[in-house]
């Protein structure tokens, strides 16, 4: 069954088409991955899906509810969580409080019992306390817990990225280049984790990612982009082979020499 | 043993700066050390339990009992209690979202004039009957209705304003400001609802509910005697509700929203978190805080008039949250304190004591300047009349070297 499903996505930003007419689905169970050069529409779509930007036409189903015209904490409450591109975590806050964000639509505590400290309001704490930690020990943070999130290295505040998407329990992870500045080993454990989280925390991935490796590694399913269209899209061994997709790489010969590796 | 050490330490020096303070009640000296007590209880490494036993040694025995001997000491006091609520609410707008509001006297204001208006026979003006001044009886009604006055104002100033940002928000909460200034300056026609700038009193007291139980105790004290203390204990009370409701607040899921929002709100958003219901609330919730100030200040002053509500007095505040640590509630407390013992104590106590020297006629003698008999100085230079500029100071050489504030934000 689709969980996410696309159809006939647009998005203009004056005279630039960021996005015209996507077709894209992602079924339960699978991680699929978005390819494409830069500047294809990748993020643009992926701000669409979180509710940042209103699709100009076209219709987003998730779960089989439309999600087009919900604000972002809406979606985010219907199980759409993201990580960012360029790195945007709560840098004056410690590891444990960004990934308790994350949790924020998840915690029913209300201003009476905040105010009051009651004690159910104390255990709901704790238990999103004790919640944190284990996503932070299952992304490979753990000790780190106290430290500000700024004075992390790269590769893990991207580590802390992906725990703080989790906690606001997503049935769709969207990851925006997750393994982008790490080296292979890194890059091969993030893999695993992605496997495992699809048998344990979530019900489907959708990856943006640059490294062929990764793509060709973990994806049920490859979709491409290019300036904006849809181009091609199958299981990644038809990807590297589809003569658009070269095509579309050709000019940017580092680019063809990625997708036929 | 090292802490018993610590806590036996600072027992002591409460003990001995008390009695100085109370037998030397002339001296400024004397009760900066006393005041400092609490700052070193603050930073002792003790346990928790015994900081709060002894701050509340100092606060709810010692500065009373001192207070009693040199009145002025529980007057600045009181006041250090409502400026540090007023801090600690501008600490939830500008310190944890990072909305900077340059008009937070407004609702300061609203609060005081709430009370005045009703709590003098000022409401006679523009309501019929003689129904006013209220008792004062009404007076902890009103301060629970400032609190939800103070929050619907900030709410509806909060909404249309906080589509804005940056520098944009801090010139419509300026320009909110001024405006209710300048309403409370020109409502004197065609109605009379705020006598203009003659201002209102007399303004009622709170009751003294506690009369018959003190003479129970075989307690004869006059109001005269009595209504510093009782204010000294309304604002302590007040203050510690401000700080625990903040605390509360700031360790919550809303708190963490607030602070998500000001490190990165299209995350925050990304994240779950409604982001303008999110910066509204912290709106109202500052905004009650200052609107009770307001109205516990009208009615410790008994007269109010627009002049207690200008520009400086929000810059003051402000310049307070940042002295102390944006974003910190510890901060927005020392800072505070700080602020307003340089204002009402040191500039004034440098005042006085040059004043005395000039009287004097002592003599200066500097090697190679020669001898200046002091009482040439000039009497423009009087320390009191530079508040402004030694605030800059203190504000320029902060951003020099701690521009995180003196008490920054930690990590648990």
């Amino acid at each position: 069954m689709a969980l996410l499903e696309l159809r006939g996505v647009s998005k203009r930003f004056g005279g630039l088409q960021a996005l015209h007419k996507v077709d894209l689905t992602v079924e339960e169970g699978t991680i699929a991955s978005l390819i494409g050069p830069n500047g294809a529409g990748k993020t643009t779509l992926f701000h669409v899906l979180t509710g940042i930007y209103r699709p100009d036409s076209g219709d987003v189903r998730f779960g089989g509810r439309t999600t087009v015209g919900l604000k972002p904490e809406e979606i985010t409450k219907l199980g759409i969580s993201r990580t960012f591109q360029n790195i945007r975590l709560f840098s004056h806050m410690t590891v444990l409080d960004n990934v308790l964000v994350g949790m924020h639509c998840r915690l029913p505590s209300r201003l009476g019992g905040i105010l009051l400290a009651s004690e159910r309001h104390r255990v709901q704490e704790a238990s999103a306390v004790r919640r944190a930690i284990e996503l932070i020990e299952l992304t490979g943070l753990s000790g780190r817990e106290y430290e500000w999130a700024q004075h992390l290295s790269y590769g893990d505040q991207r580590r802390l990225e992906i725990a703080r998407a989790l906690a606001a329990e997503p049935k769709l992870l969207l990851l925006d280049e997750p393994t982008a500045g790490m080296n292979l080993t890194e890059a091969r454990q993030l893999m695993g984790l992605f496997m495992r989280l699809l048998e344990t925390h979530v019900r489907a991935i959708l990856l943006i990612e640059h490294n062929m490796r990764v793509v060709m590694g973990v994806s049920h399913r490859v979709h491409v982009l290019d300036y904006g269209e849809k181009i091609a899209e199958g299981v990644p061994e038809e990807v590297r082979r589809n003569p658009r997709v070269i095509e579309a790489y050709l000019g940017r010969s580092d680019w063809a020499e990625d997708v036929k590796r | 043993m090292r802490s018993k050490l610590v806590v036996v330490g600072l027992a002591a020096y409460i003990a001995a700066s008390s009695v100085l303070a109370f037998f030397l009640p002339r001296s400024v000296l004397v009760f900066l050390l006393f005041q400092a007590s609490l700052l070193l209880i603050y930073c002792a490494p003790a346990t928790s339990t015994a900081k709060s036993v002894l701050s509340a040694v100092v606060l709810v025995i010692a500065l009373p009992v001192v207070g009693w001997v040199n009145g002025y000491y529980l007057e600045v006091a009181i006041q250090i209690g409502i400026f540090v609520a007023l801090a600690v609410g501008l600490n939830i707008v500008v310190g944890f979202v990072g909305l900077l509001n340059l008009g937070f006297v407004a609702f300061y204001a609203i609060g005081a004039y709430l009370w005045a208006i009703f709590g003098s026979p000022q409401a006679n003006q523009f309501l019929p009957g003689d129904f006013f001044p209220l008792s004062s009886r009404w007076f902890f009604p009103f301060l629970l209705l400032s609190v939800a006055v103070g929050a619907l104002t900030g709410a509806l100033v909060g909404l249309p304003v906080l589509r804005l940002r940056g520098d944009y928000l801090a010139i419509v909460t300026l320009g909110f400001a001024e405006v209710v200034r300048a309403l409370v300056n020109n409502l004197d026609k065609p109605i009379n609802l705020t006598n203009g700038p003659r201002g209102i009193a007399p303004i009622q007291k709170p009751p003294l509910f506690f009369e018959p139980a003190l003479r129970a105790f075989g307690l004869e004290i006059d109001a005269a005697t009595l209504y510093p203390l009782y204010f000294y204990f309304l604002v302590l009370a007040f203050a510690l509700a401000v700080i625990v409701v903040t605390r509360r607040l700031e360790g919550s899921k809303i708190g963490r929203a607030w602070k998500a929002i000001r490190d990165d709100e299209i995350a925050a958003a990304a994240m779950g978190i409604p982001v303008v219901r999110m910066k509204v609330f912290a709106f109202a919730v500052g905004a009650s805080f200052a609107a009770a100030a307001g109205v516990i200040f009208a009615a410790k002053q008994v007269f109010i008039n627009p002049e207690s509500f200008t520009f400086m007095e929000s810059i003051g505040v402000l310049a307070m949250v940042i002295l102390g640590g944006m974003g910190s509630l510890p901060g927005a407390i020392f800072g505070a304190t700080v602020v307003t013992i340089l204002n009402l104590q040191l500039l004034k106590g440098l005042s006085l004591w040059l004043n005395a020297l000039r009287q004097s006629g002592a003599v200066l003698t500097l090697p190679f300047f020669g001898s200046f008999p002091l009482s040439d100085l000039p009497v423009q230079f009087e320390p009191a009349k530079y508040e402004r500029m030694v605030f800059g100071l203190i504000l320029i050489v902060m951003m020099i070297f701690r521009p995180q504030g003196i008490f920054a934000p930690r990590r648990r």
